[in-house]
C-alpha cells in the first residue's frame, strides 16, 4: 500500500471547511497580529500561490512550525506542511538569509565549536559577542544556546564495549545528543543494555530537519539521504532505530516523506517503517512486559512539558505513563501546548519576543510547580525551559536512568 | 500494541461525555480521534429538542411523541435528565467553575441566534441565561466593529420584528496588539480586566434605563463566570451572551471542561489516530486499527464507544452510488433511501430522508444489522453516528450527544461490574 497516497499533502487544503478549530489552538497567532493564523495562511491562502508566480504574503514566515493545527485539524488537513512548503517556496524566491543558512546546519556548528568548547561556550555567552551576532546576522541576543561538551557521543560511542545481548537496536542519538548532551547518549545506551538491548550506533548526520524548518529543502534532502542511506541496513535486517531527539525521529518518520515529498527514496521508506521515539520504544516495551520497572524512589517533584513536534508522533505523552513507574515521583503534568522556540524559530531576532509570549504559560507553571526540575522530550526546549525559567530541564530517560540505578 | 478497558472513538461531545464519565468510575480510557471534534462548533447550549416538528415548550412531554427507532427513544426522558444532571455537576466541579448551567429537561428556554431567531434550548450556561425572549425586558446588542460574524443592529431588527423591544449599539474597541479579532481574540481580551474596564466605558452611557445587554458569545475563555459577573455589576443589569459563528467560545469551554476532567482522571487523548478497522472474533472487537501518520497501530480495548459523528464530520460516508459505510468500522448504516425511493425533498429546510441515516443500534447501544441482529457485542454508538434523528431540524444535537455518550459509559460500566460480580472473565 502506498501509504503516502491517500495523505497527499497540498491536496489535503481541499478538506478544509473552515471551522477555524486550528485558529484557536495556533500559539502563535494568539499572541501576535503578524501571524493571522493557520487556516488563513494555510488552505486558504494556497489558494492564490500559484507555480512559478512570486508568493506576496510574507505572514507566513511567522508561523513557527510547531504543527498543532495539524494535530486538531479535524479534517485531515495537512496545514503545517502546507505552510512549511509555502514558506520554502517563498524564501527561495525572496532569498534566504545567511542567518537561516547558519542555524539549518546544527553539524556545522557542533565540528567547528567541539574542538574549541571553552573559547566557544565563552563567545556565546558574551554580551558583546551576542550583540554582533545580532546586528551582524539577526540572532537574538537574549536566545538560549547550547552548550558546546567538548566531546563528541560518537567518539565515546566508539570506545564502548557493548555487551553481548539477545536483542538489537539501532541508536539514532542527533546532533543535539553528539555535541551538547552526549551524557543523554550514554544512559540512553545503559538504559537500553540494562533491558537486554545490544545497542548499535552507526556514524550518522543530521537529518536536515533544521534546513527543512528554515525553507532550504534542497540542501534538507540530501542530509536525509545521506543519513537514510547509513540507517537503512538496520531497518531493512528489521533492527528497530530508536532516538532521543524527537522531532528528528519525527523527520524520519514522516516528516521527510511528507514536506520534502521523499516518497521514492527506499533508504528512507524503510527507515521510516522502523524508527522509534525513545519513550515511545520504552512504553511499548513496558507494554509487552519487558521493561525493566525494578525502579527506585525519586522523592522530588518535577513538572512535565511535552514538546508540540513530540505531539507531531501521534502517540500521546508516553513519558509520563513512564514517569508514573518511578516510586515517590510527583509528576505535574503542563497543559502548555508549546515553549516557543520551535526548534530554531525563537532565536532569531524578529521571533524572539514571540516565541516568550508563547512560551510565558509554560514558564509560569514551572515556576508556580515548585519543581526542581522540568522533564521534556526535546533539546531544544529544554534550553528554552532553562533559559526562560532558571529551571533545570532534563529528558525522561535522566529520570529513568536514575530511578534505575545506572552508573 | 497498548490496551485499555475503553477506547473511544471521537473527541466531539458524545465521545468526551462517555470517556469522562467512565474514567472518572476509575476505568483506563483512550480516546483515540482524527482532530477536535464538533464542540468547538456548537453553541454551547445542551439543545434537548426545539422542534417536533412544531416548537416544543416542554421536552419531556414532546419526547413521547418520537418515533421507537429514534435514539432518544433508546434512552428515555428519565435518562436524559441524568445525563444532564452529570453535565451540570461536571461544571459545577469543572476547570472553569463556578461557570454553570441551568435548566433541565422539563422546560425549553428561548434564546436569540446570532441573526435573532428565536432559538427553543433546554440548558444553558448562566452567561446566556438573561437572554431568554420570553421576558419582556428590552434589549440592547452590543457589537464590536472588528467582530465581522456578528451584527448588532442585525440583531435587534430581527428581535424587534419579533415584537420585542431592541436596538444596537458598536463599539470601536480591539484587544491590545490586535489590528483585527475573532470571537476567541475578544474572549481572551475580556479575560483581562483593563480591555474590559474600556468595554464598561465605552458603553455604560449609552445603555437605557430597564435595558439588558446582549454581548456576542465572547465574555472570557478563561474565567467566564468572573467576566460576565463583573459585566453585570460594572453596568447595573443583566447580560448575556448570544451564540456566534465559529469560533464558538462557549463550545471551546465545553472542550476546556471535559477535557481537563478527562486529564485529572487519567484518560489519554491521541489526536490524529484514524481508526480504519478492527481486529474481530466471535462477534467482539479485540483491538482497533489506527492510522497514525504513515503507520498502522494496533489498540486494544474491552470495550469500544464509536462516537466519530454522522455525514458532517466523516463518521459516515456516502458515494455518488448512494452507498453509505460508516468509516472506522464498517458497521451497517441504515436508513438510506435505496433505489428509487425519495432521498431528498425540493425545501431546503425539509425532512430528507438521508437526514435520518445512520448506524442503527438496539436499546443497549449496540449496532444492529438490517435485520436488527446485533453485529458486535462490545462496540456501543453514541452521537451524531446514530440513526433515527435529524438533528439539525429537531434542535436536539447536544442532546443525543450527551445522552447516548453518558448512557454508553452507564452500560459499560453495568456490564463491567456484571462480569466482575459473577467472576466471568473473557
Amino acid at each position: 500500500m502506498d501509504v503516502l497516497g491517500p495523505l497527499l499533502m497540498r491536496e489535503s487544503l481541499d478538506h478544509c471547511v473552515k471551522c477555524t478549530i486550528c485558529e484557536t489552538f495556533c500559539p502563535v497567532s494568539n499572541v501576535t497580529p503578524l501571524f493571522p493564523g493557520p487556516k488563513y495562511v494555510g488552505p486558504q491562502a494556497e489558494r492564490f500561490r500559484v507555480d512559478g508566480e512570486p508568493s506576496f504574503d510574507s505572514s507566513l514566515d511567522y508561523c513557527s512550525g510547531c504543527g498543532i493545527c495539524t494535530q486538531v485539524c479535524p479534517q485531515g488537513v495537512h496545514i503545517a506542511e502546507i505552510n512549511t512548503q509555502a514558506r520554502a517556496e517563498m524564501k527561495a524566491t525572496r532569498g534566504m538569509p545567511l542567518r537561516d543558512r547558519i542555524l539549518g546546519r546544527p553539524t556545522l556548528a557542533g565540528r567547528l565549536g567541539t574542538p574549541v568548547a571553552p573559547l566557544a561556550n565563552w563567545t556565546l555567552r558574551n554580551r558583546l559577542a551576542r550583540l554582533a551576532a545580532e546586528r551582524a546576522v539577526g540572532l537574538h541576543r537574549d536566545a538560549p544556546m547550547p552548550r558546546f561538551a567538548g566531546r563528541t557521543f560518537q567518539r565515546w560511542a566508539r570506545r564502548h564495549a557493548a555487551p553481548a545481548a539477545a536483542r538489537r537496536v539501532a541508536f539514532f542519538h542527533g546532533c543535539g545528543t553528539n555535541y551538547y548532551e552526549p551524557r543523554l547518549g550514554e544512559m540512553t545506551v545503559a538504559l537500553l543494555e540494562h533491558n537486554g538491548y545490544r545497542v548499535e550506533i552507526p556514524k550518522q548526520d543530521c537529518c536536515g530537519l533544521p534546513l527543512q524548518s528554515n525553507g532550504l529543502f534542497d540542501d534538507a534532502r540530501a542530509y536525509v539521504r545521506r543519513l537514510a542511506k547509513r540507517l537503512a541496513p538496520y531497518a531493512r535486517e528489521g533492527v528497530d532505530i530508536v532516538g532521543t531527539s524527537t522531532s528528528c525521529t519525527l523527520m524520519l518518520k514522516r516528516e521527510a516523506l511528507e514536506i520534502l515529498a521523499m516518497g521514492d527514496d527506499a533508504d528512507l521508506r524503510a527507515v521510516s517503517g522502523r524508527v522509534f521515539d525513545i519513550c515511545e520504544y520504552l512504553l511499548a516495551m513496558h507494554e509487552r512486559g519487558e521493561l525493566a520497572t525494578g525502579f527506585g524512589a525519586i522523592p522530588e517533584t518535577v513538572l512535565y512539558h511535552a514538546p508540540c513536534q513530540q505531539q507531531g508522533h501521534g502517540i500521546g505523552k508516553p513519558a509520563l505513563d513512564l514517569l508514573a513507574l518511578i516510586p515517590e515521583l510527583r509528576v505535574v503534568e503542563s497543559d502548555a501546548t508549546c515553549c516557543g522556540v520551535a526548534g530554531t524559530y525563537g532565536l532569531k531576532r524578529e521571533k524572539y519576543d514571540i516565541a516568550m509570549k508563547v512560551g510565558s504559560g509554560l514558564f509560569a507553571q514551572v515556576g508556580e510547580s515548585g519543581a526542581r526540575e522540568a522533564v521534556c522530550d526535546s533539546e531544544t526546549c529544554r534550553w528554552q525551559i532553562e533559559r526562560a525559567t532558571g529551571v533545570r530541564a532534563v529528558p525522561p530517560v535522566e529520570l529513568l536512568h536514575r530511578a534505575a540505578g545506572l552508573p | 500494541m497498548s490496551h485499555h478497558d475503553v477506547v473511544v472513538v471521537g473527541t466531539g461531545l458524545a465521545g468526551l461525555t462517555a470517556a469522562v464519565r467512565l474514567a472518572e468510575s476509575g476505568a483506563r480510557v483512550l480516546v483515540v480521534a482524527k482532530g477536535v471534534g464538533a464542540t468547538h462548533l456548537s453553541g454551547g447550549t445542551i439543545d434537548v429538542l426545539g422542534y417536533a416538528p412544531e416548537r416544543v415548550e416542554r421536552p419531556r412531554e414532546a419526547l413521547a411523541g418520537l418515533p421507537p427507532e429514534h435514539p432518544y427513544a433508546l434512552v428515555g426522558a428519565d435518562g436524559i435528565a441524568a445525563a444532564i444532571g452529570w453535565f451540570k455537576e461536571r461544571f459545577a466541579a469543572g476547570s472553569l467553575a463556578p461557570y454553570a448551567y441551568s435548566g433541565d429537561v422539563e422546560e425549553n428556554v428561548l434564546l436569540p441566534s446570532a441573526i435573532g431567531v428565536a432559538r427553543p434550548t433546554a440548558v444553558v450556561p448562566e452567561t446566556m441565561a438573561a437572554g431568554d425572549l420570553r421576558r419582556d425586558e428590552p434589549i440592547c446588542v452590543v457589537g464590536f466593529r472588528t467582530l465581522k460574524d456578528f451584527h448588532s443592529a442585525l440583531l435587534a431588527d430581527e428581535l424587534g420584528r419579533a415584537g420585542l423591544t431592541a436596538r444596537a449599539t458598536e463599539l470601536e474597541l480591539v484587544p491590545e496588539g490586535r489590528r483585527d479579532a475573532n470571537s476567541l481574540g475578544l474572549a481572551r481580551g475580556l479575560d483581562d480586566p483593563a480591555f474590559r474596564g474600556q468595554v464598561v466605558a465605552q458603553l455604560g452611557s449609552r445603555l437605557r434605563a430597564g435595558e439588558r445587554v446582549a454581548f456576542p458569545a465572547v465574555l472570557g475563555i478563561a474565567d467566564p463566570h468572573g467576566v460576565w459577573a463583573a459585566l453585570e455589576h460594572a453596568l447595573g443589569r443583566s447580560v448575556f451572551e448570544v451564540t456566534t459563528l465559529p469560533p464558538s467560545v462557549p463550545g471551546m469551554r465545553v472542550f476546556a471542561v471535559l477535557r481537563e476532567a478527562l486529564r485529572r482522571a487519567g484518560g489519554t487523548v491521541l489526536l490524529n489516530n484514524v481508526v480504519t478497522g478492527a481486529e474481530r472474533s466471535d462477534g467482539r472487537v479485540s483491538a482497533l486499527r489506527t492510522r497514525v501518520g504513515l503507520r498502522e497501530e494496533r489498540r486494544g480495548a474491552d470495550w469500544v464507544v464509536l462516537a466519530t459523528g454522522g455525514f458532517a464530520a466523516g463518521g459516515i460516508e456516502l458515494d455518488s452510488r448512494w452507498t453509505a459505510r460508516e468509516t472506522a468500522l464498517g458497521l451497517p448504516v441504515a436508513g438510506v433511501p435505496g433505489t428509487g425511493e425519495e432521498r431528498f425533498r425540493p425545501g431546503y429546510f425539509d425532512d430528507h430522508p438521508i437526514g435520518r441515516a445512520g448506524v442503527a443500534v438496539d436499546r443497549e447501544l449496540r449496532p444492529v444489522d438490517a435485520a436488527g441482529e446485533r453485529v458486535l457485542e462490545n462496540v456501543l454508538v453514541a452521537g451524531a453516528t446514530l440513526a433515527g434523528a435529524e438533528p439539525w431540524r429537531e434542535k436536539s444535537g447536544d442532546g443525543i450527544s450527551l445522552a447516548t455518550g453518558y448512557r454508553a459509559a452507564e452500560l459499560v460500566l453495568a456490564a463491567s461490574r456484571t462480569v466482575v460480580a459473577t467472576g466471568r472473565a473473557d
